[in-house]
């Protein structure tokens, strides 16, 4: 990680675009069998979505990826809060992000608000992040 | 209040799950690694599990019999609720250790609430789990509080 945190700014964004493979790949991954990740009959028909829908913990583990990429081995992750409010399709392309809202010289804990949001820029997947960075000797 | 919940769906709370005892493998993380489209090494080569592995290492693996038709198991842990239709979960997690190939880690879970609120469109009803995931040392190494919410 280069900079220090600042508190309100921003890390670098990622765009996730997850097609049927990665889909099919992260379910087996887990051993999660629900048919709304894989199966386009029964996702749309029977339960009405329109289209495949992504993963919730997948874009979990994105909120947690793009702040993970920010520390790189500079600090680690501590803990998270983040809710799942709005689902994802397959073939859609996202966004993750997030700001730095606290940051403590002293102990080196930063806490970041982090998001997922979609092409309409809607956020599906808030969170809150709190990470301890490793301070210099 | 609509007084939904019965005093036998509320028995349920305390409830706990059998311990779970598994390892960690580098196939698994890296699997778990290369699904989620990780782009650091140190995941990817496995040398070090990424956040949110726990799920993968704990999700319950279930005969196919044992799926509902709609491919999900069922949460042994759970009564049956008067409402089913499931909304939006949270998730609130402390990463206290890091995990490594060759950990056994043993995750147990809690039920530790079951209420119910107003909603707009009617009544809804939350609940929510515990996993606490340990070392053989029994430390500490992931606690991880569920909640979710049926309408």
């Amino acid at each position: 990680m280069s900079p220090a945190p600042t508190v309100g700014m921003a890390i670098p964004q990622r765009q996730h675009y997850c097609d049927e493979v990665q889909q099919m790949l992260y379910n087996a991954s887990l051993w999660n069998g629900h048919r709304i990740h894989f199966d386009m009959p029964y996702a749309t028909e029977v339960e009405g979505y329109p289209g495949l829908v992504v993963a919730g913990p997948l874009m979990g583990d994105w909120l947690h990826q793009v702040v993970d990429e920010w520390l790189g081995d500079a600090g680690m992750i501590t803990g998270i809060e983040y809710s799942n409010r709005i689902a994802a399709y397959v073939g859609e392309t996202v966004t993750s992000g997030g700001t730095v809202t606290a940051y403590d010289e002293a102990t080196g804990e930063v806490t970041l608000e982090v998001f997922v949001k979609n092409e309409r820029d809607e956020v599906l997947t808030p969170g809150v992040i709190t990470a301890t960075l490793t301070l210099a000797s | 209040m609509s007084g939904l919940l019965s005093e036998d769906v509320l028995s349920h709370i305390g409830k706990q799950s059998e311990p779970r005892r598994e390892i960690v493998t580098r196939r698994d993380i890296r699997k778990y690694a290369v699904a989620t489209n990780n782009r650091q090494a140190k995941y990817l080569d496995g040398d070090v599990a990424p956040p949110l592995f726990h799920l993968h290492l704990f999700w319950d693996v279930v005969p196919l019999s044992e799926l509902s038709p709609d491919g999900v198991s069922i949460d042994s842990l759970l009564p049956k609720f008067p409402l089913e239709k499931a909304m939006a979960g949270g998730l609130d997690i402390t990463y206290h250790k890091p995990i490594k190939p060759g950990d056994w880690l043993t995750a147990t879970r809690t039920l530790t609430n079951i209420y119910e609120k107003a909603g707009r469109s009617g009544p809804l009803i939350f609940y929510e789990v515990l996993m606490e995931v340990r070392g053989d040392d029994d430390e500490l190494v992931v606690t991880e509080k569920t909640t979710r919410i049926l309408r």
